[in-house]
């Protein structure tokens, strides 16, 4: 192995028994029929494969290559073996096959706040938090101060993090992480939680670290921040890197492949994703005339229409979507809450059909792609998926010298002679 | 902001493997030496919480033991007349010394017992040698065990005994204590992660091994014979005969200590390669 490797995986494989787990942790009786049954079965069966149907394998030959410095974006749907690959590289699971070879400290952040106690004050848990994450004592008090001034907390440090709310929390959580020193950074979707402004300056963060020349790992289903932080990337499908190469054109291709050219997505009503809360069922783009359209033209405005089944009300409950270009970049954020709440539409338990109409003339001319997003305000994210549908632009004014627009929007302003 | 920056050793870190291994693994001292702080920590939580959520604090760290022992003498000693071996010794001051111990193992068992299970977001979220999970369980409890031990000589005074210089051998029993709790709390936290009865079984097993340990009686009340070679293989019966030789001056125990001990090395052994072995599964069963 080259020394200027911080991480090298060849042929990993990481096996789960479905089944199994249950059967597991299932009880003493179970595991016990279990041990006298295997060798009858076995004599009567003599062929049968050891895995079952009820394995399943959530990486399978997976070979990654890693610099000393390299800032590594990993992407790919929920469930495609991102998070397995982490654990892993994290030492937290053990692999099924395959190895993995690191030089350096690694530190890894797959929650924020793992261990955080809520009877804990802010200041026992940062120190607890601290020494979670693989910092040592003397580590904790030297950078204890930044730690609380990066978390914005001030007089509350001393407070039982019960009281805190779920943003103060969320803060604290990231600043004891942002501290971490490693050599080799392992970073889960963590950035998904909290306020902007803060999401934007734990990215600011990171990037610095990413600066220092430390290696980074990040899995996130924010593609600008892949795109910005992370100098290459690979894409990981069921389990098997399905594309590697400069972060941009990954993240470009990934967006291409996932929408589709499809205006029009439309789950099984228990299949979409979703919670026990909230389900979406359907994602549309249509045009001006209420038809499913691949392309909308500027001159008229279209609707975005989502369909979803509301389980479990919450006042808190926010529904709309990411509206990003085909290089990830997050164009805007509507939610049908944006207006003062008297003029929010109504939504009710059960089956609901939202339509969100976008004015003329907002949009350039390119492919567009929906994420849609479902949340409890500031509290937790439903459905936080990457895009499910794209539409093309076209652009149609009536002056001739619209054409070839630089940027991402390009509405048409007032322009008077004075 | 942070102004510290650390610059990475490029090439002179030590290579980390990490591949699916078989069999037994050997535990690694090295790693559990570096994560000693965290072992401090998580014991600091337990104990930190533990007092944090009741209202009377610390004072249960006496109440619990002074009070059941009242009910012991009550029960035991007024009602059905079980006496100290010693006529030296009154019976209140006998049960107390053997509460000590049986309190910190019957603590460590019911906290470590879930501890592994308790603490599954830890496991599946980062990485550390998960040993450090029961021992924190089970070191918790010394807090317990220390405050008892001050009501213990607060008793003795009171009694107008004095202590022997046998009291300085108490750590070796209070480590032989430790051992012994911590041998079969590595036994059921790692079988609880795999089969969720063993939480249930746990009370039960604590309130059987309770009346098989000499507490509110004494070894020499035990016909001699196979009855008494049965109470001898339970560690608990030397644990508790040594803490009342290092704080009454009973006579040592005999023979039984060395079985206790033996005991004790087997349970131990045998819970840590168990746990060493299952270890690496944790996180995917949890």
């Amino acid at each position: 192995m080259s020394t200027d490797c911080a991480l090298r995986v060849r042929g990993l494989g990481k096996l789960y028994h479905i089944g199994g787990s249950r059967a597991r942790t299932g009880n003493i009786r179970e595991a016990m029929s279990k041990t006298v049954m295997r060798p009858i079965e076995r004599i009567r069966n003599p062929g049968a494969a050891t895995h079952t149907s009820e394995d399943l394998w959530a990486l399978r030959g997976v070979d990654l290559d890693v610099e000393h410095g390299e800032a590594l974006g990993i992407i790919g749907r929920n469930g495609a073996g991102k998070t397995t690959l982490l654990k892993i590289l994290s030492h937290i699971t053990e692999p099924t096959e395959g190895r993995v070879e690191i030089r350096g400290r690694v530190g890894s952040l797959l929650e924020v706040g793992t261990g955080f106690h809520p009877e804990l004050t802010g200041r026992e848990n940062i120190q607890l938090n601290g020494a979670i994450l693989g910092m040592t004592r003397a580590e904790i008090k030297g950078k204890f101060d930044d730690i609380v001034e990066f978390s914005e907390i001030g007089r509350f440090l001393d407070t039982p993090v019960k009281r805190y709310s779920t943003g103060m929390y969320v803060r604290l959580a990231f600043s004891v992480a942002a501290h971490l020193e490693p050599e080799i950074l392992i970073v889960d979707e963590v950035l998904a939680v909290g306020d902007v402004g803060f999401q934007k300056k734990c990215l600011g963060k990171m990037e610095d670290v990413s600066g220092e020349g430390r290696t980074v790992l990040f899995v996130s289903h924010n593609m600008t921040a892949v795109r910005s932080l992370c100098r290459t990337a690979v894409q990981i499908e069921a389990g098997r890197v399905t594309d590697k190469g400069e972060a941009g054109a990954v993240v470009a291709r990934y967006l291409a492949e996932q929408a589709g050219d499809a205006a029009s997505i439309r789950w099984e009503p228990s299949k979409g994703p979703g919670d026990s809360q909230a389900r979406l069922v359907a994602v549309e783009v249509l045009d001006s005339t209420g038809e499913v359209a691949n392309m909308v033209t500027t001159d008229r405005p279209f609707e975005i229409r989502m369909e979803f089944d509301l389980f479990r009300s919450d006042p808190a409950f926010c529904v709309g979507f990411d509206l990003a270009t085909s290089d990830g970049t997050v164009v805007l954020r509507s939610l049908q809450t944006d207006k003062a709440r008297e003029e929010w539409p109504q939504v009710v338990e059960g089956r609901n059909v939202l339509s969100c109409s976008v004015p003329p003339g907002l949009l350039n001319e390119g492919r567009y792609f929906v994420m849609p997003r479902l949340s409890i305000h500031a509290r937790r994210w439903i459905v936080h998926t990457d895009s499910v549908v794209s539409f093309l632009v076209h652009r149609d004014t009536e002056s001739p010298y619209t054409l070839d627009r630089p940027g991402t929007i390009a509405p048409t302003l007032d322009w008077q002679s004075l | 902001m942070s102004t510290t920056t650390t610059t990475p050793r490029v090439g002179s870190a030590e290579l980390i493997v990490y591949e699916h291994k078989r069999g037994w693994s050997a535990l690694n001292l090295r790693e559990l030496w570096r994560y000693r702080e965290l072992l401090y920590f998580l014991t600091w939580r337990d104990i930190l919480v533990r007092y944090k959520q009741a209202v009377f604090g610390v004072l249960w760290a006496i109440l619990q033991p002074l009070l059941t022992m009242v009910v012991f003498t009550v029960v035991f000693n007024k009602a059905l007349g079980v006496q100290s071996p010693s006529a030296d010794i009154p019976y209140a001051v006998f049960s107390f010394s053997g509460l000590l111990p049986w309190n910190f193992f019957a603590g460590a068992l019911s906290r470590s017992g879930t501890s592994l299970v308790g603490n599954a977001n830890l496991l599946t979220k980062v990485y550390f040698p998960r040993l450090v999970i029961p021992f924190s369980a089970v070191l918790a409890g010394l807090v317990d065990l220390a405050i008892a031990f001050l009501v213990l000589i607060g008793l003795i005074f009171a009694y107008g005994l004095t202590p022997t210089w046998h009291i300085v051998f108490l750590p070796l029993f209070v480590a032989l204590a430790f051992v012994t709790a911590l041998g079969v709390s590595l036994w059921l936290s790692s079988l609880n992660v795999l089969y969720r009865d063993v939480q249930y079984v746990i009370p039960f097993l604590v309130q059987l091994w309770f009346f098989f340990s000499p507490v509110i009686y004494s070894v020499s009340d035990i016909p001699a014979g196979p009855l008494r070679v049965a109470f001898v293989l339970n560690p608990m019966t030397g644990v508790i005969g040594g803490f009342r030789w290092a704080l009454l001056g009973e006579a040592f125990p005999p023979g039984y200590m060395w079985i206790s001990v033996g005991v004790v090395v087997v349970l131990f052994v045998t819970g840590m390669f168990y746990f060493k072995r299952m270890e690496r599964v944790f996180a995917d069963v949890v």
